[in-house]
């Protein structure tokens, strides 16, 4: 029998670290794709098995875990194989998109060992039962993805990196803080910093240092969740890295945060506090989807419009967990529709970016035919993003609202809908201008270079060439739109019917939380 | 309580007295090096609380923690940022955001504050000093104002570094609650942040020719 725990968290580790010593490229892109299938492997074995627990309670995985597992592996498989196409594309130098000037990327090792230390530290960060344990992964998250989102060696990606390492560790820092506060606030009980042994004892925690514990947690949690109005990292980071990296960013790592702050408000709620965690979590939940909505509407870049919907969506998800009852599953519900849409919507990003050089919505116009492939997936994208039957996203934002309406919260319930409405008249305009539009000025596409991400076949082309192809339909690789076209499916099945399992794991989360 | 522990709880507070001492003097440093300097040694001397502190009864762990701590605080990560300071030939934080002298007058208010709030807090009676949570309060705020107040990206690295320390202190005060692996942890991430900020204050010096962390402002809406 293997120790499933155990070797979910080192395999990926062990073989990060092998990654930044292999030579060749073959054998490196083999283990970055390898690792993965082999985590989702374990997964699957684990799903029968639970619950399991290792390290003496300090490591479980219940039905949250694995439902938060499940999301993050599934996610980093996908990436992993768009990855590899990317990766061979990006191998010449190349003027960038930007600033003009050359630029390298980082040494391919360093993106394949960042990769899979950033899968293996996310697992340890929803493996953990121990908040001291936790705390201790999700700054090992920070600095695993910090070279990633720097691998395009460029001025803009170095200042998006700087800034999320520094407003990362500083909100994780204040996290910290909060750890000792609830060590302080559990003085009169015995039991360990578990999340199950601090609910179990919950009617002995001080209920004055347990508040201060919860905020303290909430602000640096919620940093690198993303939450307004402490997200200020998070636009910048997401346009700036790879794509690829950006949708593990925003589908993955984001998750692992609001993990985090589950657990705190679960123990919260067994004290008897969960008006005052609730509430805070539907006041931050609003003032997000608020923030994103003023800067979605007329955003310029679509990579930062992408990254502000993370924003608006880890808002609505801390929504629905605060109000809970029927709002809480739909919450969890939306955690995984939302990490398979927006990956798949990054993914294809770096399809456009990689053909057309620009991250400008205003410039990048007739993709439908440019890239039909990913311009019929980005047209589908759009509608899933924002909540339109028949997708996931909106069977999910459509049990928040009830449940928000069960609880008679009049004023959220229209709020949540002004801001949805807001949201999804803003990118409406920019999604459709991009995918349907005409090609306006030759200038304004086929810029110099290679591709900048995967997408296209061909090697460095001239000016000419370029803005040729623009015009017909580019030849897509297969590795570049078949992940984000399975996740889309995902989405799509998610959106028709809920499959009895899921359904299942989520309800006995929900109970183990106790926010049901 | 006999003498020997008066003493030891003497020394316990002197040490305390000399991490104020440190804030204080690394709000009105602006040689780069005095301020690593000074936050290595603040680092240093919070690693020899617990072993004061502990008095007659010194566990391997205890031993084994302040070691790995004082090593990491007052060699390795003071070594790893003059590097990045001599590598960006830049010595001095010239015009800082805000200047020495109010800097110091901040300083003096934060105090007030953290003395004010850590008398206000309802602390469990295990605490091991009485001044160590306002001190350790203190130390956090002095780190996030020097993460706001200063230019330089390598500035702001020691303004994490000290806020880093003031949880420590926290930590401290409460030391027994708190297993060896996530004490050994934390220290392996803070380890680990240093090193990939120092890399990354490396390369903004090559990219940029300064390390003007305020003058990263290219990305914004």
């Amino acid at each position: 029998m293997v120790p499933v725990i155990p070797a979910l968290i080192m395999l990926p580790l062990l073989a990060g670290t092998l990654a930044f010593f292999l030579r060749g490229d073959r054998v490196r892109r083999a283990l970055l794709v390898a690792v993965p299938i082999a985590h989702a492997g374990l997964l699957a074995r684990a799903w029968f098995a639970r619950p399991l627990t290792a390290l003496g309670g300090w490591l479980a995985l219940g039905s949250l875990e694995l439902l938060f597992l499940g999301i993050t592996s599934v996610l980093t498989l996908a990436a992993a194989i768009y990855a590899v196409g990317y990766l061979a594309r990006e191998k010449h130098p190349r003027p960038p998109a930007e600033d003009g000037f050359l630029f390298s990327n980082a040494p391919e090792a360093t993106f394949t060992g960042c990769f899979l230390l950033f899968l293996g530290t996310m697992t340890l960060v929803i493996a953990s039962q121990h908040f001291g344990l936790m705390w201790v992964a999700v700054e090992a998250t920070t600095l695993a993805s910090a070279p990633l989102i720097h691998f395009h060696r460029n001025s803009g990606s170095l200042e998006a990196a700087w800034k999320y390492l520094l407003i990362c560790s500083v909100g994780i820092a204040i996290a910290l803080l909060g750890n000792f506060f609830l060590v302080v606030a559990s003085s009169s009980g015995s039991g360990p910093l578990t999340v199950a042994g601090l609910v179990r004892q919950a009617s002995l925690l001080d209920p004055v240092w347990l508040k201060a514990a919860f905020l303290l947690l909430l602000v640096g949690y919620g940093t690198k969740m993303g939450l307004a109005p402490l997200h200020t990292w998070l636009p910048d980071a997401h346009s700036e890295a790879p794509s690829v990296v950006s949708a593990l960013l925003s589908g993955a790592l984001l998750n692992c945060a609001f993990l985090a702050i589950l657990r705190v408000h679960a123990v919260c709620v067994a004290a008897g506090l969960g008006a005052f965690s609730g509430g805070l979590l539907v006041l931050l939940g609003l003032v997000s989807m608020g923030f994103a909505a003023a800067f979605i509407v007329g955003q310029a870049d679509y990579k930062r419009m992408l990254a502000y919907s993370s924003v608006e969506h880890m808002g609505i998800a801390a929504l629905g967990v605060g109000l809970g009852g029927a709002a809480g599953f739909g919450a969890l519900l939306h955690t995984v529709n939302h990490s398979l849409t927006k990956a798949m919507l990054f993914l294809l990003s770096g399809n456009i970016l990689a053909a057309y050089q620009d991250k400008s919505t205003t410039r990048v116009n007739g993709m439908l035919r440019v890239l039909p492939i990913t311009g019929v997936l980005w047209v589908a994208g759009f509608f899933a993003i924002t909540g339109t039957p028949p997708f996931g996203l909106f069977v999910s934002e459509f049990t928040i609202l009830k449940g928000a309406l069960d609880g008679r919260h009049w004023l959220v319930a229209v709020l949540y809908l002004v801001f949805l409405t807001v949201i999804f008249v803003g990118m409406a305009g920019v999604f459709l201008r991009m995918s349907f539009g005409e090609r306006e000025g030759a200038g304004a596409q086929g810029r110099l270079g290679a591709p900048e991400e995967a997408g296209t076949q061909e090697g460095p082309k001239t000016r000419k060439e370029q803005t040729g192809a623009a015009m017909v339909p580019s030849k897509e690789s297969i590795l570049a739109w078949l992940p984000p076209l399975v996740l889309g499916m995902g989405v799509l099945v998610l959106g028709l019917w809920i499959p009895l399992p899921l359904r299942e794991t989520i309800n006995t989360a929900l109970r183990a939380l106790g926010v049901q | 309580m006999n003498g020997w522990e008066t003493a030891l709880k003497g020394l316990v507070d002197t040490l305390i007295v000399f991490v104020v001492l440190a804030n204080m003097r690394l709000l009105g440093a602006s040689r780069l090096g005095s301020c690593i300097r000074v936050v290595a040694l603040q680092g240093i001397l919070l690693g020899l609380i617990p072993l004061v502190s502990q008095g007659g009864h010194l566990g391997l762990r205890v031993v084994l923690q302040a070691a790995v701590s004082t090593v990491l605080k007052g060699i390795v990560f003071p070594a790893l940022l003059i590097r990045a300071v001599r590598e960006s030939g830049s010595r001095r934080e010239l015009a800082p955001i805000v200047g020495y002298t109010p800097s110091l007058l901040t300083g003096g208010g934060l105090l007030a504050l953290a003395l004010w709030l850590g008398g206000r807090l309802p602390l469990p009676p295990t605490a091991t000093s009485s001044l160590l949570v306002p001190v350790a309060l203190f130390t956090i705020m002095v780190g996030l104002f020097m993460i706001v107040a200063r230019r330089k990206a390598i500035t702001q690295v020691l303004g994490y570094l000290a806020m880093e320390n003031g949880i420590f202190a926290f930590g401290l005060a409460f030391a027994e609650k708190e297993p060896f692996l996530v004490e050994m942890g934390i220290l392996l991430d803070a380890f680990m942040a240093v090193f990939v900020m120092g890399i990354m204050v490396y390369q903004i010096n090559r990219e940029f020719d300064h390390i003007d962390a305020d003058r990263l402002s290219a990305l914004k809406d």
